[in-house]
């Protein structure tokens, strides 16, 4: 039926072909059945005339089509184009005719399925392409993007001659490319538009290209090659389980299912005669061998079915061949998609590298801002702060507490920077008068101390702020990202970070070199009882280096609070990672903190797209990495030698 | 007897811990009156598995000056190591029982799996990881207690030490050290649950028709026991030279090189039997907990640990156990919820809310103000003061090196 | 004569600065010997190479009758071959009895196993008396070392030293801070124990080496400059103008 109907349309579509600009209406009447139950598998045809028809209708009317503004009224069974109004429609008749208005009931609406409306809507897009509005242009060529169709092919290539926005006519032609190679009318144009490409590493090319590539398993007799554009042979026990080549057999029907132990269990269950099954009695069936007779005595008798033993199955795999084969046809396409997917997965794998890079820079300069306060108290005290995380968590919540005063998210991250440095540079200070002060000649004791300073701050916060995580909202210029390309991006907040490390690296550099109080910090630092006997207060610049250690905390803290949710937590997140990064950098300098920072923040990145699953086996990895890089660099990559390392 | 004459401190303990064990059995509800409830029995003998890891924690790091964040790790691992042969029998038991029920008798195979089914499919597995190997044996399981955190802190201890690690980098490091197991163990695929852990500890296998309040009662008395003997033992391996030479490797480490004893060689000993008395502490625990996870392992934990050592008072026996007894109950007493609130007119303080902040304080102020911790309290009960064992300033200010910095 | 120590060539130098620059150096099995130079000398250096604190980039140094190699081996395995070294400030544990101080340094095995199952019997208790006799400590057994004043620390520490019976005892700048009585003491016992083994005294003080009255080796710039009695060296151009020269 369906077949005749098809010879018919396609008698009528060669006619009309001959007489131009044929009135839709008057292909709709014509094939009003197939319109009224349009099916994916058959309208297209219809679809395909009716947008060739010349007619400047056909436009309108697919559009109302596919918007289910195309009825059939009742009373006479016309097409007609629907416009509401109010409850009512205004009807027109394809030509454009009005015919006056009609309840809802009075019409018949068509209502094409998803399917349809896709063929609809790629019919559409040849009208889109060639439309004045650039808008409707970029839509139709979105529309192309995602669904792809051998249709779009002649349309696009049409439409780019008029194309007069410079940007919109380079994505046609790739557009265009891209098509060509999924629906170019021969091999030989199709690996042209796939060379033409090169080493492009747009996602969209790929994804062209990756279809090529399918291929499905096939089974041959032994020793036969099969037909087809073969990839590659499978072989058994090798390229292939056993199981999962006697599968494909089982799957092809060509042998009987493997037997799980379960089914053989149920088997033998069922055939229970007089406490034996199969003369075996039930005691012994506990050992797998008495199964095995037992099943095999019942299947002598006809009573379960036959079921593969395992050197049935071993023979059956022996006695064909298996391969891998393209669903493509042309040998040549595969190998030139092949060796353009080749080409793209090197440039890729670069991209990739670079990417992973600016990641283990960005963590890197997030450990780095986390730690530089820590291994400046470390190393001029030689005192280490457990509540340096605390510190952290105190500046982060500075800028949520700010955030709730100043609206402005740009102008309240100015105010919280210097504010959180200022908030926690006074609580460092007092923690060194009060605690710190006297402790320093029992660097455990003070390790403990202030681990009991952590853990009261931490409760503190969670009594002041609530156990749920507080939001600092980045301003706008902040959101997003970076997008160098598919594969290489960096959100702006990861760059601020950065930057932020930068500036604060700059500002200690500038402090130490430059200033007294660096003067004075480096001559603590390296001997303290001589700098105390040219003059210098160490009890001032301890609580000075101490005050600054936390100040610079309590700023990382606004910024890691901007990347991270604030929580009591947040700084406890951060401690152990800095332990490490000053740890492995080595004490008393700075650079030793930031290759410290580095180290660990690439190792940790590194670990992690080796073994991409599991971030916390990476961690374990790179925590197990770092107890044997002490090993051979127990006091850090950089580290104080000779006699002012002070041993 | 020599040794108990010249440590009277010791039958003093004993004698305190005979008392208590005495009390707790007459007061149980499985032994006695039952004044106190089960569940309370268990914490009490929780409490005396926690100041056993306490005394290994005294020793390591009150005589020997290795301040480990780590040994509630080794605790763990001994509770994990007699949890897995408590879960393996346990669901042995269980899966023959239902095997049983069907007609045919079930191989070997079929139990196995049913076992590791059971065990692995709250973690996506039903493959019985090959650490499991030794589960379904008690003494294996009971050796590995022991094997598996002397091993482990064999091997850090010897990287540490060997590369002369010390001070702040060591606590940092067993730190590290303690959140790598931690995070391993986390993993759905380390072959111990995840952060599922394992859970049903309190059922022992063999003993399921033994009511939980006689079982409690069984395991203080073994906690109790273990108490002892571990306090009879540290307290003898401190009494001799062998004590002299590890106080005088935390006094000075290089001193004591130079008197030709292998400075390594002690701390690694050290630091593995404190390993084996953790591991063998958390052995206990756990089956009284019900439950072993991850979480158990988090650094916070070890340093727990410190803060009850160093309250109770480091460099003796009986200041850690009074720590971690003291400690670990008012900690429990204040988290409970039954400490009534403080209404201070402008807020009431919960104590469930600010019990962490107290702790936190009095513990800084205990390291400021009795650097001996409730310890000294003895002291002066005994009238015992210590010399001052710092040198006089060098320099003129306090900021100046002291003596004993100064040497090198 | 056949030395005890014999260190030949050996150079180490931190950061690019040669502490130790091609030095050699012998001693005897009982001998009295002074080492003395201006600051920097790398005396101090020296010392450490010997007890195996530091270790050298290139050279020998090789101990006893049978020629061991101390380079490869630890401080402690050093001390236990028969090297002691007396630090110029006393370094005795100060929480610790002058007694417990005493019986740790006794010749006993070393090894953590050993030292766990060792318990002194009468004659190490007799051995301790004896020694805290020897440095006038007799009254003081019972005491915690940190009680002590610093000269009795001073002579705890050589009382240790004793005990662990070297063959060859490094003496780091003994005089200081010593009174003069004090000092005359000192040279009495170094001399006294120089009878029976190899002594190398570290010093600053002409006037107390020339007390001592051994030969001297004079060390300059990581090497030796002069050897021989005191009045040699001292007449020396070179060592004049070393130590005043400048």
């Amino acid at each position: 039926m369906i077949r005749t109907l098809l010879a018919a349309v396609l008698a009528l579509t060669l006619a009309s072909g001959l007489a131009r600009a044929e009135a839709v209406g008057d292909i709709l009447d014509t094939n009003k059945a197939l319109v009224e139950h349009a099916s994916r598998l058959t309208i297209g045809p219809v679809i395909d005339k009716l947008a060739a028809s010349g007619d400047p209708r056909a436009e309108t009317l697919l559009k109302a089509w596919g918007d289910k503004l195309l009825g059939l009224r009742k009373s006479d069974g016309a097409f007609v184009l629907l416009k509401r109004k109010g409850a009512a429609y205004q009807l027109t008749q394809p030509d454009g005719t009005d015919v006056g208005m009609a309840k809802r009931s009075d019409i018949n609406i068509l209502r094409p399925n998803a399917g349809v409306r896709r063929l609809i809507d790629g019919a559409l897009v040849e009208f889109q392409l060639s439309s004045p509005d650039l808008k409707t242009r970029t839509e139709a060529l979105s529309i192309i993007d995602h669904h792809p169709e051998a249709g779009q092919l002649k349309p696009l290539e049409a439409s780019l001659k008029a194309e007069t926005d410079p940007a919109l006519r380079a994505r046609k032609e790739r557009l265009l490319r891209l098509l060509t190679i999924r629906f170019g009318e021969n091999s030989a144009k199709r690996i042209a538009a796939i060379n033409s490409f090169g080493a492009d590493t747009g996602l969209d090319l790929r994804g062209t290209l990756n279809p090529l590539l399918d291929t499905h398993r096939i089974i041959a007799k032994a020793g036969e090659k099969p037909k087809g554009n073969i990839d590659r042979p499978l072989i058994p026990g090798k390229t292939i389980t056993t199981e999962a080549a006697y599968d494909l057999l089982v799957a092809r029907g060509e042998a009987p299912a493997r037997q799980t132990p379960t089914a053989r269990r149920q088997a033998l269950e069922a055939h229970i005669e007089g406490g034996k099954v199969g003369g075996i009695p039930l005691a012994q069936l506990s050992d797998p061998e008495a199964r095995d007779r037992a099943y095999a005595a019942l299947e002598k008798a006809g009573q379960v079915p036959r079921a593969a033993t395992t050197r049935e199955v071993r023979a059956a795999v022996a006695a064909h061949d298996y391969w891998v084969v393209y669903a493509e046809a042309d040998p040549a396409m595969t190998t030139a998609a092949k060796a353009a997917l080749a080409k793209i997965a090197v440039k890729v794998d670069a991209m990739q590298a670079l990417d992973l890079l600016l990641e283990a820079l960005s963590l890197a300069s997030i450990y780095f801002l986390a730690a530089i306060g820590l291994a400046l108290t470390f190393g001029v005290m030689g005192v280490i702060n457990m509540a340096h995380g605390e510190f952290i968590m105190m500046g982060a919540y500075t800028g949520y507490v700010v955030q709730q005063i100043i609206p402005n998210y740009t102008l309240s991250l100015i105010v919280a920077l210097p504010l959180a440095f200022a908030v926690t540079f006074a609580a460092g200070v007092a923690m060194e008068r009060l605690v710190v002060r006297h402790l320093y000649k029992r660097p455990l004791e003070t390790l403990l101390a202030t681990f009991g300073v952590s853990i009261a701050l931490q409760q503190l916060a969670k009594n002041i702020f609530g156990t749920q995580a507080r939001p600092l909202t980045s301003p706008d210029w902040l959101d997003g990202a970076w997008v160098l390309n598919d594969v290489v991006s960096i959100s702006y907040i990861r760059i601020a970070i950065f930057v932020l490390g930068l500036v604060f690296l700059c500002l200690f550099l500038w402090v130490m070199k430059r200033t007294r109080l660096g003067l004075e910090l480096r001559a603590v630092t390296q001997n303290p009882g001589m700098a105390a006997s040219m003059g210098i207060n160490p009890d001032r610049i301890n609580m000075l280096a101490f005050g600054l250690g936390s100040g610079i905390a309590g700023s990382a803290g606004v910024a890691l609070g901007l990347y991270a949710k604030v929580t009591s937590e947040l700084g406890q997140d951060y401690i152990v990672q800095s332990f490490m990064t000053v740890v492995v950098g080595g004490v008393g300098n700075i650079w030793g903190t930031l290759a410290g920072a580095a180290l660990i923040g690439s190792l940790q990145k590194g670990i992690e797209w080796l073994n991409p699953s599991n971030t916390l086996a990476a961690q374990t990895y790179m925590i197990l990495f770092i107890i044997l890089f002490i090993q051979v660099r127990p006091r850090g990559i950089i580290a104080l030698k000779g006699r002012a390392a002070g041993d | 007897m020599d040794f108990l004459r010249k440590n009277p401190s010791v039958l003093w303990f004993l004698a305190i811990l005979a008392v208590f064990t005495l009390a707790v059995t007459l007061m149980a509800p499985g032994t006695g009156s039952g004044a106190i409830s089960t569940s309370f029995v268990k914490t009490l003998g929780k409490t005396l598995c926690l100041a056993m890891v306490a005394l290994a924690m005294d020793l390591v790091w009150g005589y020997a000056g290795i301040l480990s964040l780590g040994h509630m790790a080794f605790f763990a691992i001994g509770g994990y190591m007699i949890g897995m042969w408590q879960m393996y029998a346990r669901t042995e038991e269980i899966v023959i029982t239902s095997l049983a029920q069907s007609p045919i008798p079930p191989t070997a195979t079929e139990i196995h799996q049913g076992i590791a089914s059971q065990i692995f499919g709250v973690v996506g597995s039903s493959h019985m990881p090959e650490i499991w190997y030794f589960a379904h044996s008690l003494p294996a399981q009971l050796a590995l207690v022991v094997l598996v955190p002397a091993l482990l802190a064999l091997v850090f201890g010897w990287l540490a030490f060997r590369s002369r690690v010390a001070g702040v980098y060591l606590s940092i490091l067993t730190q590290a050290m303690t959140l790598a197991l931690a995070l391993w163990l986390f993993q759905n695929d380390s072959g111990l649950r995840g952060n599922n852990g394992l859970s049903g500890l309190q059922n022992i296998p063999g003993l399921g028709k033994v009511a939980q309040e006689t079982l409690s009662v069984w395991f203080f008395w073994a906690s109790a026991l273990a108490l002892a003997l571990a306090y009879l033992l540290l307290a003898w391996v401190v009494s001799g030279k062998f004590g002299s030479v590890i106080r005088a490797i935390r006094d000075d480490e290089q001193r004591v090189r130079f008197l030709g004893y292998p400075v390594e060689g002690f701390k690694l000993f050290v630091f593995a039997l404190t390993a084996v008395i953790a591991g063998i502490g958390g052995a206990l625990y756990y089956p009284q907990a019900g439950i072993i996870n991850p979480a158990e392992l988090a650094p916070i934990a070890s340093i727990y640990l410190a803060v009850w050592v160093a309250i109770g008072g480091r460099g003796r026996l009986y200041g850690a156990v009074m720590g971690a007894v003291i400690v670990s109950l008012l900690s429990s007493w204040f988290t409970g919820g039954r400490v009534p609130d403080v209404p201070l007119g402008f807020a009431t303080i919960h104590w469930v809310d600010w019990w962490q902040v107290l702790l936190g304080l009095a513990f800084v102020l205990v390291t400021l103000f009795a650097p001996r911790g409730l310890g000294g309290l003895v002291d002066l009960v005994t009238g015992l003061h210590p010399p001052r064992r710092h040198g006089a300033a060098l320099g003129p200010d306090s900021g100046s090196l002291q003596e004993r910095e100064a040497q090198e | 004569m056949n030395s005890l120590l014999e260190v030949s060539g050996v150079s180490v130098s931190f950061d690019g600065f040669r502490a130790i620059n091609n030095l050699s150096f012998q001693i005897g099995p009982a001998e009295l010997r002074a080492v003395i130079g201006p600051n920097g000398a790398g005396k101090t250096t020296f010392m450490d190479i010997v007890t195996g604190k530091t270790r050298p980039d290139a050279g020998r140094v090789l101990f006893g009758e049978k020629s061991i190699s101390l380079l490869k081996r630890s401080e402690a395995e050093i001390a236990r071959i028969g090297v002691g070294r007396k630090f110029q400030r006393p370094t005795v544990f100060e929480d610790q009895t002058v007694t417990d101080n005493l019986m740790m340094a006794l010749k006993a095995a070393r090894g953590p196993w050993k030292v766990l199952f060792w318990r002194p019997g009468a004659a190490e208790h007799a051995r301790v008396r004896e020694l805290a006799a020897r440095v006038g400590l007799a009254e003081a057994l019972a005491r915690k070392s940190g009680e002590l004043s610093h000269g009795q620390k001073q002579w705890l520490e050589i009382g240790m030293l004793l005990a662990q019976e070297p063959r060859l005892l490094l003496v780091d700048e003994p005089a200081a801070g010593m009174t003069l009585a004090e000092r005359e003491q000192t040279t009495a016992m170094l001399v006294d124990l120089a009878k029976t083994r190899a002594v190398v005294v570290v010093e600053h003080d002409m006037e107390f080496v020339r007390r001592l009255g051994c030969k001297v080796t004079v060390l300059h710039e990581g090497s030796v400059l002069a050897e021989g009695s005191i009045d040699h060296v001292t007449a020396d151009p070179r060592v004049i103008e070393v130590y005043l020269g400048r």
